[in-house]
């Protein structure tokens, strides 16, 4: 084992790049279920993003176009989850799931002609001063756009849930939607733009996977990424700090154990690829254990349907 | 009116389905069940390729079907029993993880026959097994990887630890030293046969850490597209399939992929599905390779020298012509200990439970 081999600078940054995905889609989801609707679904419009935006970035030649277009196909694909669950009333945990097969067929069904065809992907930033900077400069400044976005989108969610009317409106909405409707605020319009957010940025993580990640289109690219995108925003306990720590969790440690595995380590890999799941048990186990806290986490009309004449 | 018609349409479609027995007298039907989707542009691919083969060759004669993605376990039993029901009459069931499903349901289907790639039961006489050397095409690309090498550390992104994977390490290595005696080898275990996302990721770990030359044993193209990003000061091979897409860049320059092993399933499954609607259909157990035409090299690009590309090709030849086996001694295991005396070759059976490491390759086969 030769430990030294692994170059903390190249392994930050990799780590960075490998989370982008699942951060964006993660912290999406968490903004829908903290409206108190729960989709499932995150798979089927990650992948629906990758493939639109691929398509569109090797029509197009630009890969910012791609990731337009992959926010506005999660969204509009989100949308029918939205109409489906909040007009018609139906079973979230089964349209979330149905919207996942749906997404996977419809992206193989999109992607047949685009198999094994090469996309331009986003150039790295050369920001000036800070990437030149030693160390730090190769692990945080030397990044394509995303990857600062997806950064910014997440403080943004964080402010935008603390300190502004429409956050509290839309936590109101999540924790008690008979109460915010008593109060006169218009719970399905809030859920329909709850849900359209999450589905723009699990597009978005999608079309991160197939124009940066692996700059291809492969059939069933995802390969669950968007479960362990559900599955951050539990471990986070629906809140946005927490997801940019689970997230970069999440991927440092599929990084890590890789890096770790060829510098020659070969005994507790395994374990280590299990732990962020092992850690999500963990904490679900905690939530569900200790009832006063876990008025404070999960939104307390999560997965609920709402009708207002109820 | 309406519903005289109806029935009509409804007597006409149960006339069709109880008919449909008798027509599957004239016409053989293949089955296939693949665990990734075709469009992996690898592994599940080369077996489509070889499955649309025999369509190409027997016209109407024969009919195809196949599913996709279809998981390892207890899923792959249901796919399997509801193939042979649905009236395949041959079922090739294309993954090492088949292979407790496949001898299940062949029990229970004495009439139709199955066909289990890369694994070793076959527990009732319907059964057959397949696979290909891949070791030798292993062997040209370890060749080839050990002569291009700069850092002198090359790398083998692992799926599992499973004979076949370990015998592919083996076989690239040994190869990989002969050309280069200061060379060292990278493994990594993915853990998946197709995750295109983690694929990558292997392929950075390594080329962070040094080595330049990737061969990988899952199913994407995904680790090629993680070295093209070297621009030039990496190489890697296309896995299963040719990967062509990875053998020039746009700007006309050698691309990553300085070669391939293809999977060429075409012979092997034209000439089973014949063997069962002329009658002279047997169980086997098939182990064949560039000889029969099965493991292919695809072109080498210009990324490589040209006395390293003859050397390569000399090799191909003398494996073609049977006179090289890539696992002739003297070689000797991880600990030290004799394996092969020299010119003396190894069996098919050591081969097929390989569980050991040949002398200089650095870590441990995971349990």
């Amino acid at each position: 084992m030769d430990l030294s081999s692994i170059n903390p600078v190249l392994l930050v940054a990799s780590i960075m790049i490998s989370a982008t995905p699942i951060l964006l889609a993660a912290i999406g989801e968490m903004v829908v279920e903290k409206s108190g609707v729960l989709n499932l679904g995150v798979e089927g419009m990650m992948i629906t993003g990758a493939v639109i935006g691929f398509i569109v970035a090797i029509n197009t030649g630009a890969p910012l176009l791609g990731f337009a277009s992959a926010a506005i196909a999660g969204a509009v694909l989100s949308l029918t989850f939205g109409v489906l669950t909040q007009v018609f009333l139906s079973n979230q945990v089964a349209t979330g799931l149905g919207l996942t097969l749906v997404g996977l067929g419809l992206s193989s069904l999109l992607g047949k002609p685009y198999e094994g065809q090469k996309t331009v992907t986003l150039p790295k930033l050369d920001i000036p001063i800070l990437s030149d900077l030693p160390v730090v400069g190769r692990m945080l400044f030397s990044h394509d756009i995303m990857v600062y976005l997806s950064l910014c989108i997440v403080v943004a969610v964080w402010g935008f849930l603390k300190y502004t009317r429409a956050g509290l409106i839309l936590r109101a909405v999540g924790e008690s939607h008979e109460s915010a409707h008593a109060l006169g605020y218009k719970v399905i319009r809030v859920r329909m733009m709850a849900i359209m957010f999450g589905g723009a940025c699990a597009g978005l993580g999608g079309a991160y996977l197939s124009l940066v990640r692996v700059p291809q289109w492969t059939e069933g690219m995802t390969a669950g990424a968007g479960w362990i995108a559900l599955a951050i925003v539990v471990f986070a306990s629906w809140r946005a700090g927490r997801i940019l720590i689970g997230a970069y969790l999440f991927g440092g440690i599929t990084v890590l154990q890789l890096n770790l595995q060829a510098a020659g380590l070969t005994w507790g890999v395994q374990y280590l690829s299990m732990s962020p799941y092992l850690i999500t048990i963990l904490v679900l186990v905690f939530i569900s254990s200790n009832r006063s806290r876990s008025s404070h986490d999960a939104p307390a009309n999560l997965g609920q349907t709402f009708h207002a004449t109820r | 009116m309406i519903r005289r018609t109806l029935l009509a349409t409804a007597a006409a479609g149960l006339t069709l389905a109880f008919g449909a027995p008798a027509m599957a007298q004239d016409v053989t039907k293949a089955c296939f069940v693949y665990v990734g989707p075709i469009g992996d542009g690898g592994w599940t691919y080369q077996h489509h390729q070889g499955a649309l083969a025999v369509k190409e060759e027997y016209g109407d004669k024969v009919e195809i079907a196949w599913q996709e993605s279809v998981p390892e376990g207890a899923d792959a039993e249901r796919v399997i029993t509801q193939m042979a029901l649905s009236g395949c009459n041959i079922i090739f069931t294309t993954s090492f993880g088949y292979m407790d499903p496949t001898n299940n349901v062949a029990a229970k289907f004495p009439d139709v026959k199955f066909e289990h790639a890369t694994g070793y039961k076959r527990e009732h006489p319907n059964v057959s097994s397949y696979n290909a050397r891949f070791y030798e095409g292993r062997a040209v690309v370890g060749h080839i990887a050990g002569k291009m090498t700069k850092t002198n550390k090359i790398g083998y992104i692992g799926s599992f630890p499973i004979p076949e994977v370990v015998m592919g390490i083996n076989s690239y290595y040994h190869h990989a030293k002969l050309a280069n005696p200061d060379v060292e080898l990278v493994v990594t275990w993915a853990y998946t046969w197709f995750d295109p996302a983690k694929e990558a990721d292997a392929a950075r770990a390594m080329l962070d850490q040094g080595v330049d030359v990737i061969t990988a044993h899952t199913d994407s193209t995904a680790p090629l597209a993680e070295i093209a990003k070297e621009g030039g000061s990496a190489w890697g091979f296309g896995q299963a399939s040719d990967m062509a897409a990875f053998t020039t860049n746009d700007d006309g320059t050698a691309g990553p992929r300085v070669a391939s092993i293809i999977d060429e399933w075409s012979p092997y499954y034209v000439k089973r599905v014949g063997q069962l609607m002329d009658g002279s259909y047997e169980q086997i157990d098939s182990w064949a390779g560039m000889p029969e035409g099965e493991v292919v090299i695809g072109a080498m690009n210009d990324a490589i020298p040209a006395d390293v590309k003859a050397e390569a090709q000399a090799m191909i030849d003398a494996i073609t012509a049977g006179e090289y086996h890539p696992f002739t001694g003297p070689m000797n295991k991880q600990d030290g200990s004799a394996w092969l005396a020299e010119g003396e070759t190894a069996g098919d059976g050591d081969l097929l439970s390989m569980g050991f490491y040949i002398e200089g390759i650095i870590g441990d086969i995971p349990n």
